[in-house]
């Protein structure tokens, strides 16, 4: 039904060399670059990933063990798409959109080789409201008809972006299937074309849109220190980066269940099988605090776990970012976490070597940077062709080889997202979580986003966030002084600095993900949090200069008090953190009037 | 119908081409037979038209060009399988070595395995009890789990894993049993685990695989799949608790590097295949708990890191793929302590859904998470005390070397025959946390505090 499938010329295509999941085909084929392909009696899926004038390459998105040359090849003579319609979200699917509990029904509890099944059920009824009416005139990407596809999420299903004409018939509202024929559209050349509840994209594409907008609303996470000290905009791009078990999944997990996004896109790419499982279970028992359904409402898994074909694994973070797109098109607010990128880019890397391509940086190949690129600007906050807005936002995961920065992912990936949030072994060491450090991370959108925290949270929020991040600066250049000759020989007014300073890293920075009241923190409790902090800071500034030593002052228990505050305030209490300012005034208020 | 090919176009390091052959498949087990009759098995890696790369797993030495048959079986490598295997000892390629006779098969599976769904997957929650303080407390080691020992040469990974099995409390239980995979490791070594179990009565439920350090390399990179289609089939089909130990990967990656370069592949990281990522993942991906079997695989890989660094590609990867690491340390192995466990890189990832209320007690993660910022602490103390002198330090931070010291000696160490509950593990960690002040205690809830810390000053009231 597409505008992709084109029919043509068909030649003889037979296996010829196997390497590992690479295929060739000997002589001249009938086969387009890109193009989705079924491999050997097997029919293991497969794509088009080289044309040369006697020899076409593909990469299996399966195992290649038990195929031999001169089977066929079968061309399907479109690219590499995902099918999209009501019935993705609260699924689990593989790299290449396959249901993996249809594949269980299939298989049991190993994956075989070479099932193939439908990508949405397709016996399933949606009640379907149509949006449009015979004579209607519709442009790419406007919606004809919607139906409730979880509780909290309105499925608007589309005109694909590349159709466009006048209505010509339609049904009445009902329960159809997905492959059921709703409207006719008949488009400017007169052709006919049968509109039901799905469609299809090329993943190596981006779905069209009106506009870009600039990115001006943050997205929450209730994190503390990103919310606050590394905010990432609607429709950004965020990179994680962190050695093995410094809480990149933790974090990643965190971001998923906690942001406001409408719908959450979670790619397991080259990772492990049990965090998925993890993932999967934990979503289904945790429920929304927005609306009170289960978080699966508004979650599609991706998973392609390590032990997966790797051609699949590269397919994948391209599987998820155009559902993305796709539900930012009926102007949801997307985001997608990959995790973790740098396995894509190993997968890449992989492939490009059973190419035998000659390869750049660490055996990566030359083409890393700009696959990366294509990715990450895959994200924004946009017009879309359905009218409204939408976002989608990229959280990327990257494992660096070695815990080194300096390598190729990590350096690339820093070039084209916006923010980047460093998680440090030695934080993880001493279990402060999450391990974003301080010092490394940063985030180009806080000038953008300034207006909107000013509206919506407090015109102190900004301030009180450059007098955190001044003071942990602070901190950090004492640190060096302190780890040479120790603390006890700093001035009062500097202890007072460490001391505060540790009050934010333990009290404010950390935070507990398994604690009820702490997992997740909205934004008014976090400028109330920051606001006690800070005015215990001024007060003993003052008090300080007073040439009251600091051990008096630490002998008074506020500065502990405020490091358990997150635990003792209720988050349907936040009130209570105004009780704080005036303990702290009562408290202090003799040392003043000395 | 069989056909033999008769004489070889080239022979390469462990490869060797054959052409003209009639579809030969990938993966296909082939049977090499000598001049002398002798007889090697290969399996096909590569093919190109009629021309098929065939990696022989016994080496090449003595295979020549002309006087050389082969015959592709028409089927992957398989595994024969049955109850059976159970007290039996197998060479890399799973063959029995032991005198005992051949096996006869129940079952027989491909030895690459199938990845398993992950919705097919049972999210692993039950903790098995090592006995040992500080991978009970601190590093639990959870049912399904594959975790890791990163260790050097030198050190005592060996005792370790031997006491991990022996106080798994696996001799009173009928449903564990214990698959050794050793790639690579000198005949003492293989000597030793074989002597352990039988010291503590279990070699009637342990399936060995041994391929020596002067065994062929190829069958080294069988070796870990023969054990884990093993005990795949003990787990899932026959329902048994199997603990895998799989020694040395170092080893085993060190033989794929050798066999990628001789197949001139471009190489990553340190001469390391590009796929090693992917192929470790193959290994380890077969731990779990499925839902259609009780039974469960658990991996125990022990690796030497190459001049303990690790940040090397092996134990680096391996990181990114198992689900924690137990680091041993050779400052402490130097100082005597046993188990030398590093526990700040250690980790558990599973361990905080295996733990606490209704699991072990309800304090546990709060104490190992005050056990963990504490004995960093320490770490900054000790960097202190070496530039200024330990005399020098603020009474804060020599109570944190204090307690730093205490640790080490008490709560690490312990005898290779020490068993502690887990009651007794917990209970030694608040003791020890009693010896710092409470404004170092920030990790831990106000009521659980009050009620596991025990202070002297306490007891007098």
């Amino acid at each position: 039904m597409t505008a992709f499938e084109v029919r043509k010329m068909a030649t003889e295509n037979l296996i010829y060399g196997i390497n590992g999941p690479v295929v060739t085909i000997k002589g001249k084929t009938d086969l387009s670059m890109l193009e989705m392909v079924y491999v050997g009696e097997a029919r293991l899926a497969g794509e088009v990933i080289g044309i040369e004038n006697d020899k076409t390459t593909i990469q299996v998105y399966e195992e290649t063990d038990g195929l031999c040359p001169g089977e066929k090849v079968y061309s399907t003579g479109s690219q590499m798409c995902v099918t999209l319609g009501p019935g993705i979200i609260s699924n689990i699917f593989d790299g290449i959109e396959r249901p993996l509990p249809a594949l269980e029904k299939m298989s049991g509890c190993f994956i075989s080789k070479g099932i193939s099944t439908s990508v949405l059920d397709e016996e399933k009824q949606w009640e379907v409201h149509l949006t449009v009416k015979e004579g209607d005139v519709l442009s790419g990407g406007q919606v004809y008809a919607e139906t409730q596809e979880t509780p909290v999420i309105m499925h608007k299903i589309m005109l694909s972006p590349l159709l466009s004409g006048r209505i010509v018939s339609v049904k009445k509202d009902g329960l159809y299937r997905v492959n059921d024929v709703i409207a006719v559209l008949e488009d400017e050349n007169g052709k006919k074309h049968e509109l039901t509840l799905c469609q299809k994209w090329p993943i190596r594409i981006p779905r069209p849109v009106k506009n870009r907008l600039p990115a001006s609303r943050p997205l929450v996470t209730g994190q503390r220190v990103i919310d606050t000290l590394f905010p990432v905009a609607k429709g950004g791009a965020a990179a994680i980066p962190g050695g093995f078990g410094t809480g990149k999944t933790m974090t990643q997990h965190q971001l998923a269940k906690w942001c406001d996004a409408d719908i959450i896109i979670y790619v397991g790419c080259g990772e492990r099988g049990n965090e998925m499982t993890q993932a999967l279970s934990e979503f289904t028992e945790l429920v929304d605090p927005k609306n009170g359904r289960p978080l699966t409402d508004r979650t599609v898994l991706i998973a392609n776990t390590s032990n997966m074909p790797v051609a699949a694994r590269e397919a994948s973070i391209y599987t998820g970012i155009t559902l993305a797109e796709y539900y930012r098109d009926m102007g949801y607010h997307t985001a997608i976490m990959a995790d973790s990128t740098s396995r894509w880019a190993e997968a890449l890397r992989e492939i490009s070597g059973r190419l035998e391509e000659m390869p750049a940086d660490e055996g990566f190949p030359a083409y890393l940077p700009s696959r990366l690129s294509e990715f990450y600007e895959r994200a924004g906050y946009m017009e879309v062709l359905s009218g409204g807005e939408g976002s989608v936002t990229i959280i990327g995961a990257v494992s660096p080889q070695g815990s080194d920065f300096s390598e190729p992912v990590t350096q690339n990936t820093k070039r084209f997202t916006r923010c980047f949030w460093a998680l440090d072994k030695a934080l993880a060491y001493a279990r402060h979580y999450p391990a974003i450090n301080w010092n490394d991370s940063y985030s180009e959108y806080v000038p953008e986003l300034e207006e909107w925290y000013h509206d919506n949270v407090g015109d102190d929020f900004i301030k009180y966030r450059e007098e955190l991040c001044s003071i942990l600066y602070e901190e950090s250049s004492l640190m060096e002084i302190v780890k040479l000759i120790g603390a006890d020989v700093l001035p009062d007014d500097q202890k007072l600095t460490i001391e505060i300073a540790r009050v934010i890293r333990v009290g404010f920075l950390q935070q507990n993900a398994f604690h009820k009241d702490d997992t997740f923190v909205s934004l008014e409790k976090q400028l109330k949090m920051m606001h006690a902090i800070l005015h215990l800071y001024h007060k003993c500034r003052q008090i300080v200069a007073l040439q009251v030593p600091m051990s008096k002052l630490i002998s008074t228990g506020l500065f502990d008090k405020l490091v358990k505050m997150k635990y003792d305030v209720p988050n349907d209490k936040v009130s209570m953190l105004d009780d704080y300012i005036t303990e702290i005034d009562s408290t202090l208020a003799s040392y003043l009037n000395k | 119908m069989i056909i033999e090919h008769k004489g070889l176009s080239e022979v390469n390091g462990s490869l060797v081409i054959l052409d003209g052959v009639k579809k030969p498949m990938n993966e296909e087990l082939v049977e090499i037979e000598l001049e002398d009759k002798t007889k090697r098995t290969g399996r096909i890696v590569a093919i190109e038209g009629n021309k098929a790369a065939v990696q022989v797993f016994e080496g090449t030495r003595g295979i020549s060009m002309v006087n050389t048959t082969t015959v592709l079986t028409g089927k992957p490598m398989e595994m024969k399988l049955s109850p059976e295997i159970l007290g039996r000892i197998f060479d890399g390629l799973g063959r029995p070595i032991d005198g005992l006779g051949e096996i006869f098969p129940q079952k027989c599976m491909n030895i690459n395995g199938k990845p398993i769904n992950p919705v097919s997957r049972v999210y692993p929650k039950n903790y098995i009890r090592t006995g040992i303080s500080s991978i009970d407390c601190l590093t639990t080691l959870i049912r399904g789990q594959k975790l890791p020992i990163f260790s050097g040469s030198g050190m005592s990974h060996n005792e370790l894993a031997v006491q991990i099995v022996r106080q798994a409390s696996i001799a009173d239980n009928d449903d564990f049993a214990i698959v050794f995979a050793a790639m690579g490791v000198k005949n003492d070594v293989a000597q030793y685990f074989r002597s352990s179990f039988e010291k503590a009565n279990v070699m009637d439920r342990v399936v060995m695989f041994l391929n020596l350090s002067n065994d062929p390399i190829i069958e080294r990179i069988i070796t870990p799949r023969c054990a884990l289609t093993a005990a795949e089939y003990l787990a899932y089909e026959l329902g048994k608790h199997i603990l895998v130990i799989l020694t040395d990967m170092t080893s085993y990656c060190e033989a794929l590097r050798e066999f990628s370069s001789s197949k001139g592949e471009i190489p990553g990281r340190k001469g390391y295949p590009g796929y090693l990522y992917s192929d470790l993942a193959t290994l380890y991906e077969r731990a779990g708990i499925i839902k259609d079997s009780p039974g469960s695989v658990t991996q125990i890989p022990i690796l030497t890191m190459p001049n303990d660094d690790i940040t090397h590609p092996i134990p680096d990867l391996t990181g990114y793929i198992t689900e924690g690491q137990i680091v041993l340390d050779r400052g402490l192995d130097t100082r005597g302590v046993y188990p030398p466990v590093n526990v700040l890189p250690s980790l558990s990832r599973l361990m905080k859904d295996g733990i606490g209320a209704g699991y072990t007690r309800e304090d546990h993660q709060a104490l190992a998470n005050q056990l963990f910022a504490s004995y960093a602490k320490v770490q900054d103390a000790k960097a202190l005390a070496s530039v200024i002198g330990e005399d020098e330090l603020s009474q804060n931070d020599k109570l944190i070397m204090n307690f730093g010291k205490e640790f080490e000696r008490v709560f690490i160490n312990q005898g290779e025959n020490e068993n502690r509950t887990i009651e007794q593990t917990l209970d030694l960690g608040w003791k020890l946390l009693s010896m710092l002040p409470d404004s170092e205690l920030d990790r831990v809830d106000e009521a659980i505090l009050k009620k596991y810390l025990k202070r002297e000053t306490d007891k007098k009231e």
